[in-house]
């Protein structure tokens, strides 16, 4: 049943992908800052940042429950796991079978929510406020990220995301209208989930505005690396995904050694143009107000049932 | 003896149970340790016995009770098994809890309380036994007048009074629909039994007209839009053992009346009642979610989720009957699937949270959101458990709830070639409100757990809140197992609601299942789809474990515990954090058109600022009310014939005499 080189490439895919999200995350800012006429930090400052945080002792409230120690554990958990079953090298993946793409959006709710509720665990006014901004963002972007895949298994006959890939990849050259709607729709979503401007600003300050940093401001120390860390993988499998969905081509079928090292650069380079785009966007769109932020997600959910739509209307 | 005749024992030892509490009233010592625990196995052993008897032939009883003609006839077969399993399981945990729950001076005394829960018990494990209408509608009726003096335990309280009343004419309402389907049913033949109602081959017409009044008597029954008025006013009034039991279990026993009347008695099924059902369910379930997300009372909250829940059990329900219409019975059995397995995850994961609900309520004496918080230091146990109930309930992997999502979305999914394009069209639609449904459930349950468990407690009194009992622990921890069990072995489960579908629809998709192996479920093809909970769980477990161990081994654990930090700012209070009314604003905003809100706002100069919002039911107001008022004003009408002078009265008796005699005449 399992292959040996479908284990090697399930590994390689984990560790590529905990070794790779931090670098992806500092290519994103290196990127920001260039194009905001900036000095750049250094490409490998969020490992730095890591580094630093875990030999920092953790602070933690007085009141903190040991819901809120290992909440961080289970979204990094969440995240590796996820990281293991997006299709980034090889379609032949042993965990595949565990979790397709339904799986794989609830493997990220049960992130959110666990998070959330860490952030609500001290009770402070910003955990609280974070905590609900968080989950308005996640019910609203949930059912669109959970129709883009749908489009792609319509097309495909399956939700397992592994065979998406394999039917999307290998298949003679078409361009489906529906997944293209799908595409825009999907960019929305990711853009709101990894907490992007114009939806959050990862970068800022301002308590009132924030969004995600307003969840973690009582997390120090190991904790914070943790969730910083399992943030980025939330980066880096989000773009894997649309990388798998929109532009499957160069990932390895057949599980063997010599596919899985040419998929590597391939998906390297991929997830380089990925960066600088998401650089770009960030660049040119201002953050929004969050009372606008529902209807951004709004238009992402009516494409992506539209994008349903077209495929059943135009059977592509 | 037969599998159903020591059913009936099981029955008749509630019944027993419940007049054994009538001599021990005000003894709670002896309801509580001895008649409930009993009560509580007797329950394991029922559902014990419908395990074995969901995979044995059906086997069929005539009681020497009813009326001379018409004694009470009862059939076991594999739908009654599994409902019977499902009030046996989820109505063992709930009497385990009650033992510990009930007490001296809240209203009814404990042992009158024991009579009125164990006939409720045996009622509803009747009413999915019997076979004709007859003994189908006395243990309706019975279940409904046992519920309703269970909800009105509490009677002093006037508020409780009235949920009571509006529960029993909402639930005579629908019973008379109920009764109306019988009729129907039996196209004239003047036999009530079932098997002569599976015998009768209606005409599309009758059958539709039965179709329509059983949905509406069950409906009413289910907390279907616009029934469910009476739902938040009467579930969250019962005591909570109570309050689980009608919600997890009584709300089932409408649905298995709809399944057997709709698959079984009425012989045809026609496409547009699917659409029928799917309507009312997708829109029962949008309005249970985003009302449930704008309550303040945790009961109420929990009370709207059921009506959700219900909804997507309706959804689920018109899935099938739309796919068995046209003869696709692999997808039908796959939805038929989703909604049974949803029924057992329901039970399981609303029970436990009503439960919780009761143990925060004795241990604190508050049921308002905003009066809660931080119970998770005080109540351990009550907390864990309903971090898995809530889980459950927001349809996360690995737990209960997700895989009823699963397999409903999947049978969603591979829905084209629907002959008609216009259903082809809606299924996609409706799969997105779905999913709609499923995300905003997880924000209702974000906000229920974190206002109640999470946090500084907003009230003082709350520092001295106990924890519970070591029997409603017991109560809980056996739920809470049902909702991690249901949630990591679907396979197995499947293959236990697989012969109720092989009875309803004569397809399965437990051989599919079974063929792809215990550890990944997959309805059709291992590449089609998949989903292993329990490989989910371990790598995520390892995972945890493994970083864990890492971050320790590799740098340190130091750890420090100091004042929350809260970006500097010292004056911070219990309450600066969100309250139930902030967590909902969002939905408040955004949905705003769907409620009927009144808000009183402060102004800057308000030396007490004071900041209410209310919101009611937009059906109360345009629907019931206006009906409310039509009786009345038809009442005065008729009222204007009473003068209250005898003379008056004689002359009417006169006139009648008169026109009497002219109509023999002519």
């Amino acid at each position: 049943m399992v292959s040996w080189t479908g284990l090697l490439a399930q590994i390689l895919a984990i560790a590529l992908a905990l070794a790779l999200a931090p670098l992806l995350m500092g290519w994103v800012n290196q990127w920001r800052a260039w194009l905001q006429n900036r000095r750049a930090p250094s490409l490998l400052q969020p490992y730095r940042t890591l580094h630093k945080l875990f030999h920092k002792e953790s602070v933690l409230a007085e009141n903190a429950s040991p819901l809120f120690r290992i909440a961080p554990y289970i979204v990094f958990g969440c995240m590796a796991l996820a990281c293991g079953i997006a299709p980034t090298l090889s379609t032949d993946l042993p965990l595949a079978p565990a979790a397709d793409a339904i799986a794989l959006v609830g493997l990220f709710a049960l992130a959110r929510v666990f998070i959330s509720l860490a952030a609500m665990d001290v009770g402070t006014a910003f955990g609280s406020l974070g905590a609900r901004r968080e989950m308005l963002i996640g019910f609203l972007a949930e059912p669109a990220l959970l129709m883009v895949l749908f489009s792609a298994s319509l097309i495909t006959q399956s939700t397992s995301l592994a065979r998406i890939v394999e039917t999307l990849a290998h298949q003679s050259f078409a361009i489906y209208p529906s997944l293209a709607v799908a595409g825009v729709a999907f960019t929305f979503v990711s853009l709101a989930e990894n907490a992007r401007v114009p939806v959050d600003n990862p970068a800022t300050h301002l308590e009132l505005t924030m969004i995600h940093e307003a969840l973690i401001l009582e997390y120090s120390g190991r904790h914070l690396a943790l969730i910083e860390w399992a943030a980025a993988l939330k980066l880096f499998a989000y773009s894997c995904i649309g990388l798998a969905l929109f532009f499957p081509w160069g990932v390895a079928e057949a599980g063997t050694p010599l596919a899985i090292l040419f998929a590597i650069p391939a998906l390297v380079l991929k997830l380089a143009v990925g960066g600088v785009l998401l650089a770009v966007i960030e660049t040119i769109n201002a953050k929004m107000r969050l009372f606008r932020v529902p209807e951004f997600l709004a238009t992402a959910f009516l494409l992506a049932v539209i994008a349903l739509l077209v495929h059943v209307l135009l059977g592509a | 003896m037969m599998l159903l005749d020591w059913l009936l024992v099981v029955i008749a030892g509630w019944l027993a149970l419940g007049v054994a509490g009538i001599p021990a009233l005000r003894n709670t010592g002896v309801v509580a340790r001895l008649l409930f625990p009993a009560g509580a196995f007797l329950a394991l052993v029922l559902a014990g016995l419908a395990l074995a008897a969901l995979f044995t032939e059906p086997q069929t009883a005539v009681l020497a009770l009813g009326l001379p003609t018409l004694p009470f006839h009862l059939r076991l077969d594999g739908l009654s098994a599994f409902f019977l399993l499902v009030i046996g399981a989820a109505g063992a945990g709930i009497s385990l809890f009650a033992a510990g729950y009930f007490r001296q001076g809240e209203g009814t005394p404990p042992g009158l309380m024991c009579l009125e829960y164990h006939l409720f018990l045996a009622s509803m494990a009747l009413v999915v036994l019997a076979d004709d209408a007859y003994a189908f509608m006395v243990a309706w009726e019975t279940m409904a007048l046992s519920s309703f003096f269970l909800v009105t335990a509490n009677h002093r309280v006037p508020a409780i009074r009235s949920a009571g009343f509006l529960y029993l004419l909402v639930a005579h309402v629908g019973a008379l629909a109920i009764l109306l389907t019988f009729g129907v049913l039996q196209a004239g033949t003047g036999d009530y039994t079932f098997a002569n109602m599976r015998a009768q081959s209606l005409s599309p017409l009758w059958a539709s007209v039965a179709f329509l009044l059983a949905t509406v008597g069950f409906g009413a029954k289910a907390g279907v839009l616009p029934l469910h008025v009476w739902l938040p006013e009467a579930h969250p009034a019962a005591p909570s053992p109570v309050s689980a039991l009608m919600s997890a279990v009584m709300l089932k026993t409408a649905i298995y009346g709809l399944l057997r009347v709709v698959f079984d008695l009425a012989g045809t099924q026609l496409w547009w009642w699917g659409v029928v059902l799917l309507g009312l369910g997708l829109a029962t379930a949008l309005f249970g979610v985003i009302y449930s997300a704008v309550q303040s009372d945790m009961k109420r909250l929990l009370a709207y989720s059921s009506i959700e829940n219900i909804g997507l059990l309706f959804v689920g329900m018109g899935l099938a009957v739309l796919f068995h219409a046209y003869a696709m019975s692999a997808l039908a059995a796959l939805a038929l699937t989703a909604t049974l397995f949803h029924v057992a995850s329901h039970a399981c994961f609303k029970s436990l949270l009503f439960l919780a609900t009761g143990s925060v309520l004795h241990a604190t004496g508050e049921r308002s959101l905003g009066k809660l918080g931080g119970l998770i230091r005080r109540m351990p146990w009550v907390a864990a458990l309903s971090l898995v109930g809530v889980l459950a309930s927001s349809g996360l992997p690995p737990f209960s709830g997700f895989v009823a999502e699963w397999l409903l979305l999947q049978s969603f999914l591979f829905t084209t070639g629907l002959p008609n394009s216009f259903l082809n069209m809606l299924v996609p639609v409706v799969a997105a409100a779905i999913a709609l449904v499923a995300a905003l459930a997880g924000y209702v349950m974000v906000k229920f757990y974190g206002v109640i468990f999470l946090g500084q407690p907003r009230e003082p009194h709350l520092a001295h809140a106990h924890p519970a009992s070591p029997l409603e622990r017991a109560g809980l921890v056996w739920l809470g197992a049902g909702c991690v069990l249901l949630g990591l072995f679907p396979v197995q489960v499947i293959g236990v609601i697989d012969p109720v579908t092989q009875v309803l629809l004569g397809a399965g998709v437990g051989e599919t299942v079974r063929a792809n192996g215990w550890l990944f479920l997959s309805p059709t093809s291992l590449g089609r789809a998949s989903y292993g909970p329990l490989v989910f769980l371990l790598v995520v477990a390892f995972a945890v474990a493994l970083t864990a161990w890492l971050v320790h081994r590799l740098y340190h654990g130091r750890l420090r515990r100091s004042a929350p930090w809260d970006c500097g700012f010292p004056a911070q209070t219990a309450r600066m954090q969100d309250s139930a009314e902030g967590f909902g604003q969002p939905i408040r905003e955004i949905f705003n058109p769907v409620f009927r809100m009144t808000r009183e706002l402060p102004t800057p100069f308000d030396a007490a600022p004071k900041y209410r919002v209310t919101i009611e039911d937009p059906f109360w107001h345009g629907l019931y009310l206006p009906v409310a008022r039509l009786t009345e004003r038809l009442a005065r009408l008729v009222g204007r014939l009473q003068q209250g002078r005898i003379a008056i009265y004689l002359l009417y008796s006169f006139l009648t005499l008169i026109v009497l005699l002219g109509v023999v005449r002519w």
